[in-house]
């Protein structure tokens, strides 16, 4: 099986950028990474790209080979559509066609434009997340959704506001040095508990930003890498994805997410590691008990640990276990479709040593991210690795 | 498969009639379906849906989408019928009087932003 590294990264600013379009946006963090690459042009061989709603809010479907256009590559290119875990999937389908020997080098990213449409058509277009017939027409938001799985969880494990605040507060820290996060200013446990009601328990604090942005990995395969002698420090070591009934009535519980556990057993077992190797998370924060689910899935934390990992410091940038040192889609922000590939983006610069939060690692070797479609019906994680 | 099993299946839950799907292992799901989510089976068999419900989780929505703009904040909750789970409108309660473990009723009114049935539990 071929090995496959991480080349070159790009991302764009995340943020409210209404004016600028999908393609303008994907071309930036395109030519980013193929710059930081150093990849002839003529040697891509193919392009994975995620995205959600660039139907509605665009009007633009096949924007595969419109994505490939804009990054000013001439090769097949697929969209990847799985809702918030749209890029995360466009990778690891890259990753599976390179270890198959397939392809030796390949884009994968993704893009969301989101401000260009008002806050309530964005509420109606992420709600096709859910199941159109019995969660949307019944008057289910995608807050709503975490909120019926925030209020189950604190039934069946306790846990309170206030240790969710303490996950928005580490996230927005986070978030302060990096110039590619939407919002770059820290907030208070006070703040996020007075923040108005978004879908009880959950506040306006708890929830992720409306975001505009894109994100774009070149992989290599190890034989390409070598032969160029390419610089590229980062392999992925595993990839795993899981599922779940569609809708919330259909699942067995709402307090945990199976699909992510899933996702996480298949990427921990191909990389041949365990939890407990784990050294740095990027998580699927939405809402801030998405990254409570997260961490449990994951099994960095036991069902009932993950609600006061943040308020015990263990996931802060100076605990244990840093967890969304990018500042997590709390406060870097999620535009949908490139999510998951922006949370590669960091955890690849945060193993490399060039974010500007890799200060809060010594040494490290081993990055998860956890990237998750709707309210966990799909779910992808992999696992990178410091080539030895 | 059009849309219509489920509008049948929302207009029976307004009356006597209401209904949920049941496979030969028991497991309950709803219209429109070939196969049973849980086992896969495809002989679905009508069955009548319990009177009493019981509510599992439960949110006020403050912000909503344009077919529901007009009614914020409004309760939704996921309630058990026995083998089956329902997601619907939480009405003639507020927020303050639910807990899960509430018992409540199923039936249908009319969504005043879009003139369409919802899906509605009303506390027994
Ligand atoms: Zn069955």
């Amino acid at each position: 099986m071929n090995d496959v590294r991480i080349a070159g990264v790009g991302l764009t600013p995340f943020g409210r950028q209404p004016e600028r379009t999908g393609r303008d946006l994907f071309a930036e963090a395109a030519l980013a990474a193929r710059e930081d690459a150093g990849v002839a042009r003529e040697a891509f061989e193919g392009l994975h790209y995620g995205n959600f709603m660039g139907a509605l809010a665009e009007r633009q479907g096949h924007q595969g080979p419109l994505m490939a256009e804009a990054a000013g590559l001439d090769c097949p290119a697929t969209r990847h559509e799985s809702a918030c875990a749209s890029a995360g999937m466009a990778v690891r389908h890259a990753v599976q066609a390179i270890r198959a020997g397939e392809h030796d080098v390949l884009l994968a990213g993704g893009m969301e434009r989101m401000t260009n449409l008002p806050t309530t058509e964005v509420t109606e277009s992420l709600a096709i997340a859910a199941d159109e017939l019995f969660e949307v027409r019944a008057g289910m938001t995608f807050p709503g959704a975490y909120a019926l799985m925030a209020r189950a969880y604190f039934e069946e494990y306790g846990g309170s506001r206030e240790d969710l605040a303490h996950i928005a507060v580490k996230n927005h820290a986070n978030a302060v040095p990096n110039e590619f996060a939407q919002y770059r200013r820290e907030v208070t446990v006070e703040e996020a508990m007075d923040s108005p009601p978004v879908a009880t328990p959950l506040h306006l604090f708890d929830a992720c930003p409306i975001t505009d942005g894109a994100s774009a990995l070149v992989l290599v395969s190890d034989d390409y890498a070598e032969a160029h002698g390419l610089d590229a420090p980062v392999r992925v070591a595993g990839s795993g994805q899981g599922g779940d009934k569609m809708a919330l009535q259909d699942r067995e519980a709402f307090s945990r997410t199976p699909a992510a556990t899933a996702a996480a057993e298949a990427a921990y077992d191909d990389a041949g590691i365990g939890p407990g190797d784990v050294d740095v998370a990027e998580v699927h924060d939405c809402f801030t008990i998405a990254e409570v689910l997260a961490l449990e899935s994951l099994g960095l934390f036991d069902h009932g640990e993950g609600i006061s990992a943040a308020r015990e410091g263990r996931t802060t940038r100076d605990g244990d276990l840093p967890v969304n040192l990018s500042g997590g889609l709390k406060a870097k922000g999620h535009p949908v479709g490139a999510t998951g590939g922006a949370q590669i983006v960091e955890m690849a610069k945060l193993l490399r040593g060039d974010h500007v939060n890799s200060d809060a690692l010594s040494d490290p070797r081993i990055g998860v991210t956890h990237n998750a479609g709707g309210t966990v019906a799909s779910a992808v994680v992999h696992v990178l690795e410091v080539a030895e | 498969m059009t849309d219509q099993s489920y509008d049948e299946w929302v207009a029976a839950l307004g009356t006597d009639d209401a209904f949920y799907l049941e496979c030969p292992e028991g497991h309950g799901s709803l219209p429109p379906r070939r196969t049973c989510p849980h086992c896969g089976a495809t002989e679905l068999s009508e069955t009548p849906l319990p009177e009493a419900g019981t509510v599992e989780t439960y949110t006020e929505v403050h912000v909503a989408g344009p077919d529901f703009a007009g009614q914020t904040p409004y309760l939704t909750a996921i309630a058990s019928f026995g083998a089956v789970r329902l997601t619907g409108v939480l009405r003639d309660a507020s927020e303050g009087d639910v807990e899960t473990g509430l018992s409540v009723s199923a039936g249908t009114a009319e969504n005043p932003d879009t003139g369409d049935a919802v899906v509605v539990f009303r506390p027994r």
